[in-house]
């Protein structure tokens, strides 16, 4: 039943499709007739492309609107009629009951046994999914044709229907374009939103500057806010000695690169690094987290205990080796850009007073070069501290509060994928921890770009 | 500065004694650049000789060929003929009946035990397939190409140390008989992994395939592409043609960058509180992973399309407007379609990207155990960059080389996806 | 009229100096890949004199000049062969280091140069200066360094109008200040000869004129060879002049004769205006 609905919908797209296609021409062909008496003012298919938009776009704002909201209302629909037998579920079986009836009137397997009361739910939420396909298909066409027909009675000699379609055309950009605000707003709402709710439970100085970070204990609820489990502290520290690790091994080596590479290497040399670089850049980062824990990890260790040392196997030192690998290829072309935007003039100036080509670079190139440079580690630094799968892979769980890099820290982002896989509560304190700490992450890597990039741009101006 | 040549021979004095320690230094400078460069291309190649040693091997499956007597007695055993009750049917002991003949020195219960584990579990589904393809089979002997348990696959891809006492092995000393009396019978068989591509996850490394994930991570990268690229190319022209400098524009200019930084896994989070929660989409669905990652990538593209965009030098503009079209028709008449290729550059890189990420996906839930190869992009899914992850971290020693398998098939989809986007730009590019 | 010269052409005029020499240049060519930038160019160069270069754009002027200093040697493509001598030694093979490489460091403080774009670096005014004698290490001591910096910003008309701000950024003064900061800053390593390429063109006519005085002041001490587009510069500020054309060497006399009565047709229609 399921397949047929599936296939059913399909149908009923494409004839939507069909019947755009046929306001076209109907539209047109209105204009086409006009044109054998009078002068119009717009190509005929001007006309076409408006009467389908007053047919389309009502329909495709309909069809977007129930596509993000049909299955809520059809959940709560269900819910509501059935509201006496799950008066006394808590919130992890109200998760469950709805996965359960919705995976049952789908046709998929469901574990466990399968209770009367899951049955009527589910044939419960088939009813409601018909009534409200069958709504959808009424409305989209009621309401499109309705469009059409108000359209095409504009359709006139004077009507300026290429005028039109340019500002909707218009719009359709602008509306684009605010979807990078609506991106914005939607991260700062989601995060912020369930922030605000960890902090009803946890004080925001015990989050910020507490020094023990164990959720796993605050199960209980009266745990929570008393126990300090949620103090980040260690976990600020770990991320920043693995980030500070990483930049150490990125900047030196990518810096160097980019130098040799637009100062000294013969071309052929350049036409091999480069794609090598740009392939360095592409392995996802789920890969170098293998690599870190299969290969490198196991390495440091047997190197720890040949000099003596106890070198942890999720150690400090190896995640934020491999991850300073990873930055390599981002600083490299960042410098690379830098120190590419000084200007030739500057060059000759050194080298005409005999300074040698190192003397030209270090003494007069790179300081001049400087302010992007730093801009450079800036957007280095907040990937680093962005990275999630490195860390996840290879570095620990426990949250130590340590600098030594031999040892094993937890990071940021470790914690928030810890927290939140798995099946939880939306409303634990430990989901809600997961979301206090993305909103603390976005923060700070909000601030970090916003000056790397405001100083990278400062100082290109400074050379156009 | 009156006599020139007797101060000139002074300074040319002091500058040749200098010129020693500075060329010096010269040389280190130059051999510091060089060996950053040295590093990186040896990580490089550490790393691919890393992946390829461990995961080469996953290429190939060991199979055993056995004649199996389909007794019609085990398999209708209530004289009904009815096709459901062919799933229902102990396959297994069909199996492990042609294995005794081939192993006659079975003598107790626990020495058959350890020989039916020989056998990948998955193997009775291969006689079960094939039956209900055609059931004339039944009463007949067939024979099948059935896999091996990982352990014994492990064991022959030389993987299992023979020396080490049995208790830090999953393979007896006795199955290591079992299997070299099979293999010296020419019975074991080392073929294509064809498994690898045409399966869904599994429990067992032996059957475990990614062909789920690639489905999965197809459909989530056509839905990034079909909604990121015509927003993303939309907003860049907006910022790019029509909009005027003003407070707006640069604040959104600002916003755009910041996005294109932002760490994956905050829009992660987006997916899991807006998407998953508040509008009740499917978790690990092709929809919201799409979704996520569009948000994701539409920045980037938009970066990327702006910069094309810029290229267009201002004449041709400037020849279309003054032939009397409008500032659309310019800007999509004859801007756009010179700024395409780099703007299908852009997107390109961008959607490598966003084929690699896991974060994200593991946040909505991908994390989950699916089989089911995806049929519809509402059905639970896994992705390929999260399948890596799932086994990396399972125990069973066959999973580390699938892991790297899986690692060399996303590189290679990856290199794939960069090379037509440089070759793209290559081709298409036009220097003004 | 701008036809190419006859491969054997040669050069017409007076070749030498009158003044002791202090570069000498034989059968230079330049190649820029494929393309033959710079024919056949014989000349001398002598101290305390001002030598002009003109000619029309591409003609070779700024490919020649860098030659003198070497610089063409960052351009990769470029390729230089015939003798180029400073002081009896060829600037090419007898610049030899410890490890048996050219070594053009020592070359170039002695042979300084002048851009046509001021480009002072962006440090301070003394230390745009002190940047030359401090990698040569030419002071002892801080003292030392200083009154270098003061004499040569003394020698180019700065020091009143800097010495209050020495550590201001160099770039924050005007381009006839920048272009003066760069003479001194190219005299601060004391060279033989100074190469101008176009000092002026980006300047306005006071700065202009500033610096033409200037230019006088220094042919006492130094060899100057200075590439102009005015001709009416050139006439006010040299004592010999050499006219280029298409990669080749003219005609090169003294200034009187250039200007007023050059001996190729050539050189005549560029000073009459015909071509240019």
């Amino acid at each position: 039943m399921y397949w047929g609905i599936k296939k059913m919908m399909s149908i009923i797209a494409l004839s939507f499709l069909l019947i755009t296609f046929l306001n076209f021409r109907a539209g047109r062909s209105k204009a086409l007739k006009i044109r054998e008496n009078t002068t119009i003012h717009s190509l005929p298919e001007y006309y076409g492309y408006y009467t389908a938009f007053w047919f389309l776009i009502p329909v495709t704002l309909i069809g977007i609107s129930w596509l993000f909201f049909s299955e809520s209302l059809i959940t709560s629909f269900v819910l509501s009629n059935l509201q006496k037998e799950i008066v006394n579920f808590n919130e992890i079986q109200t998760l469950n009951f709805i996965n359960g009836f919705k995976n049952l009137s789908e046709g998929r397997n469901i574990t466990g046994e399968i209770s009367l009361l899951l049955k009527e739910a589910a044939s419960l939420y088939s009813y409601f999914s018909t009534v409200s396909n069958t709504l959808l298909i009424f409305a989209c066409l009621s309401i499109g044709l309705f469009g059409f027909y108000i359209s095409i009675n504009k359709v006139s000699s004077v009507f300026q229907a290429r005028n039109a379609i340019e500002k909707y055309i218009n719009y359709f950009f602008l509306a684009s374009t605010c979807i990078a605000i609506l991106a914005t707003a939607g991260i700062l709402f989601s995060v912020v939103f369930e922030a605000i709710r960890f902090f009803g439970l946890v004080d925001l100085d015990d989050f910020l500057f507490g020094l023990k970070w164990s959720p796993q204990m605050a199960i209980r609820e009266d745990q929570v806010g008393s126990s300090g489990a949620f103090g980040a502290i260690p976990l600020f520290v770990g991320t920043i000695l693995i980030s500070i690790i990483a930049l150490l091994v990125a900047v030196p080596i990518g810096l160097m690169n980019a130098i040799y590479l637009s100062e000294y290497s013969p071309s052929n040399v350049r036409a091999y690094a480069k794609p090598m670089l740009e392939i360095l850049a592409g392995i996802p980062t789920v890969v170098y987290g293998f690599f870190a824990a299969i290969t490198v990890a196991p390495f440091l260790r047997g190197l720890g205990e040949f000099v003596g040392l106890s070198i942890s196997s999720e150690s400090a030192l190896g995640v934020g080796l491999v991850m300073g690998i990873m930055i390599i290829p981002l600083v490299s072309s960042l410098s690379d850009d830098v120190i590419s935007a000084v200007p030739q003039s500057m060059r000759d100036g050194s080298l005409g007073l005999g300074a040698t080509k190192s003397e030209t670079i270090k003494k007069v190139i790179l300081p001049a070069a400087l302010p992007g440079i730093v801009g450079g580690v800036l957007l280095a630094a907040s990937r680093a501290i962005g990275e999630t799968m490195i860390v996840v892979m290879a570095a620990g769980l426990s949250a130590k509060l340590t600098i030594n890099p031999l040892d094993a820290v937890t990071t940021v982002t470790v914690q928030i994928v810890t927290l939140l896989v798995g099946d939880q509560e939306f409303d634990s304190p430990k989901t809600l921890a997961a979301f206090a700490l993305g909103l603390t992450l976005f923060v700070f890597t909000l601030v970090l770009n916003y000056f790397a990039l405001r100083i990278v741009k400062k100082y290109r101006e400074q050379y156009e | 500065m009156n006599n020139i040549n007797s101060s000139d021979l002074s300074v040319t004095k002091l500058i040749e004694k200098s010129l020693e320690k500075r060329n010096q230094k010269e040389r280190y400078f130059r051999i510091y650049g060089l060996s950053s460069l040295v590093i990186a291309v040896v990580f490089l190649l550490t790393f691919f000789a890393s992946i390829i040693s461990t995961g080469y091997q996953a290429f190939i499956k060991t199979d055993i060929e056995l004649e199996v007597f389909l007794d019609s007695e085990v398999i209708y055993p209530n004289g009904t003929k009815t096709a459901e009750d062919l799933f229902f049917v102990d396959y297994d002991s069909l199996i492990f009946t042609s294995l005794k003949e081939q192993l006659p020195e079975l003598k107790n219960r626990n020495e058959r035990r350890q020989a039916r584990l020989i056998l990948s579990s998955g193997a009775s589904y291969h006689i079960q397939n094939k039956i209900i393809k055609d059931k004339s089979l039944v009463g007949q002997t067939v024979s099948f190409i059935l896999p091996l348990d990982d352990e014994v696959d492990m064991y022959l891809k030389g993987y299992v140390d023979t020396e080490s006492s049995e208790n830090s092995r999953k393979i007896t000393d006795f199955q290591i008989a079992l299997v070299e009396n099979l293999n010296k019978k020419g019975l074991i068989h080392k073929n294509f992994n064809t498994t690898l591509f045409v399966s869904g996850d599994s429990r067992e490394p032996e059957l475990a395939g990614i062909l789920g994930a690639l489905v999965g991570s197809f459909m989530m990268l056509s839905i990034t592409f079909i909604i990121s690229f015509p927003l993303a190319v939309s907003a860049a022209i907006y910022l790019e043609e029509f909009a005027k400098k003003n407070m707006w524009t640069d604040f959104l200019e600002v916003n755009i960058n910041n996005l294109a930084a932002v760490p994956s896994i905050i829009y992660g989070l987006l997916g899991l509180a807006i998407f998953i929660n508040f509008f009740g989409f499917p978790r690990s669905a092709p929809i919201v992973g799409g979704l996520v990652l569009s948000l994701m990538t539409f920045p980037v593209v938009i970066i990327a399309s702006r910069a094309a965009l810029k290229s267009v030098p201002p004449s041709i503009r400037d020849a279309a407007l003054g032939l009397g079209a409008s500032k659309i028709q310019t800007t999509l008449h004859h801007v756009v379609p010179l700024a395409l290729p780099g703007m299908l550059t852009g997107s390109i890189v961008g959607m490598a990207r966003a084929l690699g990420e896991s974060a994200p996906l593991i946040m909505i839930g991908m994390v989950a155990f699916v089989v089911d190869i995806p049929t519809s992009i509402t059905e639970p899914s896994a992705a390929l960059p999260v399948q890596v992850f799932l086994w990396s971290d399972a125990p069973e020693r066959g999973f580390a080389e699938k892991t790297s398998a899986a690692i060399l098939v996303l590189l290679v989809f990856l290199v794939l996806m960069n090379s037509l986007a440089i070759w793209l730009r290559n081709k298409f590019q036009i220097k003004w | 009229m701008e036809e190419e010269l006859d491969s054997n052409f040669i050069t017409v005029g007076n070749i030498k100096t009158e003044k002791s020499v202090i570069m000498n240049v034989e059968d230079c060519n330049v190649y820029y890949g494929d393309v033959h930038a710079l024919k056949n160019v014989n000349m001398e160069i002598g101290k305390s004199e001002v030598l002009a270069l003109i000619g029309p754009s591409g003609c070779g002027k700024s490919t020649f000049i860098r030659c003198l200093n070497r610089l063409n040697d960052t351009i990769d493509i470029a390729r230089v062969t015939g003798k180029i001598s400073l002081d009896g030694q060829d600037i090419y093979s007898d610049y030899i280091n410890s490890s048996g490489n050219m070594d053009v460091v020592l070359l170039r403080a002695r042979v300084g140069m002048v851009f046509q774009k001021p480009n002072p670096f962006p440090k301070s005014i003394f230390e745009n200066v002190a940047y030359g004698p401090k990698i040569h290490g030419l002071t002892k001591d801080k003292q030392d360094l200083n009154d270098l910096v003061e004499s040569c910003l003394v020698k180019v008309g700065l020091w009143d109008e800097v010495k209050d701000r020495l550590e201001d950024s160099g770039t924050s003064l005007s381009g006839g200040q920048q272009q003066r900061l760069c003479i001194a800053r190219a005299i601060a390593v004391q060279p033989e000869v100074i190469l101008m390429d176009e000092p002026c063109s980006a300047l306005d006519p006071i700065a202009t004129e500033r610096i033409e005085d200037l230019i006088s002041e220094l042919k006492q001490n130094y060899a100057l060879v200075v590439v102009t587009h005015s001709m009416q510069q050139a006439s006010r500020i040299s004592q010999r002049a050499a006219y280029f054309h298409m990669g080749n060497l003219v005609e090169v006399d003294s200034s009187e004769k250039i200007f007023n009565d050059p001996s190729h047709a050539l050189t005549t229609n560029y000073i009459s205006g015909r071509i240019g």
